[in-house]
């Protein structure tokens, strides 16, 4: 027996009216239901059981996986590599495309083959730069930028044209994303600059790491100010930090992140420093949870995902859903035929 | 020179004047230009321009200038070559990711364009950099535009 949303590897659900996607994650947000997401970070392998084993600790807790696309400059499993595995059986990542990598003709050949594949949602990124990385003797692209990466997915999907003007007889229906950083400077622009990325064609947005709630607040307000909360569905990012130390290296040394002192300071004053991360991070996803705009969370665990389940669970924040995963609907068919 | 580029975006208003004399200037010789030829005057004038810009502006010919949004603050001197920016990456202190001794690009494009008439310019989306125009004159091509478009207002 099928249910209604469960998908058929290989086969899209129908895009519902209105939809620019096939794909879950606009549904769920479209329904203004709370949305979660977290960073599925690539294997240093060509073993796709390890896609497959990293993309199973989330299952019933997150509505997309972003899969990225090299990272802090660093070379892992390709991002459409990733997507490839992963919609083979059913999962609906979230494709991360950086321009620091590849120009406007390659990235326009991912995005088709992504497309294809049946990845429904696509995140634009500029990316960090090669010197953050472990090959900073590369050569960086940066062909486009993020603003521009929009620009042009979107003209391919809802012109179907690639950007020379050429005609693309099945366009690319996907659900456009990208990224934001209320936290770095100048804080005043930051919210324009939101304004910019919708009007490139962001329809939704995760943050960067936010430690700094009443500074996200404000940048909230300035955007609502704008009139930019009804046009994009934001997921502000959070994770745990499995200790002080590592906090303070993350601080210093990850370009665009800003932690507070006294998210510092409160992990280093505690027994158990990494069980503290994780209670600070499931505040932080309460706390976000209630501001206005705030339409789900994006969790970036880095070796520590198996917290992640844990975390959704005590934020509470899925009010009792279990996102669809591959074998969801069949267990609950087997549990109905033995009560 | 970055001393230079860092004085010409606290001057930013200036430079806009200074900039649009010019672009009037260049629209008053375009019958002159034409008869010459733009194909021959490209060449001198490219070296020209990019003289008075690489002083000015740490210009990159990019050939597709624009610096009139970007608060005098030419965009091609971000590392990431961001058209769109300031990324991310912005350090507290204001200064880049990837250079950390140098002031982001784009909190300078910022800074400036508060102060020029046209400042509002910045919050235009730009469009991905041609790069066939890469080495030529960007003062040419505007000149070319902006009679093409008064011709076609005229008509």
């Amino acid at each position: 027996m099928i249910f209604h949303d469960e998908p058929t590897p290989g086969e899209m659900l129908p895009i519902l009216e209105g939809h620019t996607s096939a794909g879950r994650l606009e549904r769920v947000l479209r329904a203004g239901l709370f949305a979660v997401t977290s960073e599925l970070s690539p294997p240093d392998s060509a073993d796709p059981q390890e896609v497959y084993d990293r993309a199973q600790i989330f299952d019933g807790f997150v509505d997309g996986m972003n899969a990225t696309d090299g990272s802090g400059a660093n070379c892992h499993m390709s991002s459409v590599g990733m997507c490839a595995l992963l919609t083979r059986i059913g999962y609906a990542p979230i494709m991360q495309i950086s321009c620091r990598d590849r120009n406007r003709i390659a990235i326009q050949g991912d995005v088709l083959g992504g497309a294809a594949m049946g990845v429904t949602n696509m995140l634009c990124l500029t990316g960090d730069g090669v010197q953050a990385g472990d090959h900073p003797q590369a050569k960086a692209v940066f062909d486009l930028d993020c603003m521009s990466l929009l620009e042009t997915i979107r003209g391919m999907r809802d012109k179907g044209e690639f950007l020379s003007g050429r005609r693309i007889s099945t366009p690319p229906k996907v659900f456009l994303g990208a990224a934001s950083n209320p936290f770095a400077p100048p804080h005043d622009f930051r919210p324009y600059r939101l304004a910019k990325k919708i009007a490139a064609g962001a329809q939704f947005i995760q943050t960067n790491y936010c430690f700094d709630v009443p500074r996200f607040k404000e940048f909230m307000a300035r955007s609502r100010d704008l009139g930019l909360l009804e046009k994009v569905f934001i997921l502000p990012g959070v994770g745990p930090m499995a200790s002080a130390k590592t906090a303070t290296w993350i601080r210093n040394n990850v370009p665009g992140i800003h932690i507070p002192d006294t998210v510092i300071t409160r992990l280093a004053g505690a027994k158990d420093q990494k069980r503290e991360g994780q209670k600070l991070c499931v505040e932080l996803i309460q706390q976000l949870s209630e501001i206005e705009g705030v339409s789900g969370i994006h969790v970036m665990a880095y070796r520590q995902e198996e917290a992640v389940a844990d975390i959704i669970k005590c934020s509470g924040v899925l009010q009792g859903r279990t996102p669809w995963y591959p074998g969801r609907d069949q267990q609950r068919l087997q549990e109905s035929y033995k009560t | 020179m970055y001393k230079v580029r860092r004085w010409v975006v606290r001057h930013s208003q200036a430079f806009e004047t200074i900039y649009n004399w010019l672009e009037q200037g260049l629209v008053k010789l375009h019958p002159v230009m034409q008869k010459i030829g733009y194909q021959r005057l490209e060449k001198p004038v490219a070296i020209f321009e990019k003289l008075c810009k690489g002083l000015l502006f740490d210009c990159k010919m990019c050939g597709d200038c624009a610096l009139s949004a970007t608060g005098m603050s030419c965009s091609m001197n971000c590392p990431k070559n961001i058209r769109n920016g300031p990324c991310g990456g912005v350090r507290q202190n204001g200064n880049c990711e990837v250079q950390p001794e140098m002031r982001c690009v784009w909190m300078d494009a910022w800074q400036g364009s508060q102060s020029m008439r046209a400042g509002k310019q910045i919050h235009a989306v730009q469009l991905p950099v041609d790069h066939t125009l890469q080495g030529s004159s960007a003062w040419l091509r505007k000149v070319r535009e902006v009679v093409v478009k008064q011709e076609q207002s005229s008509k």
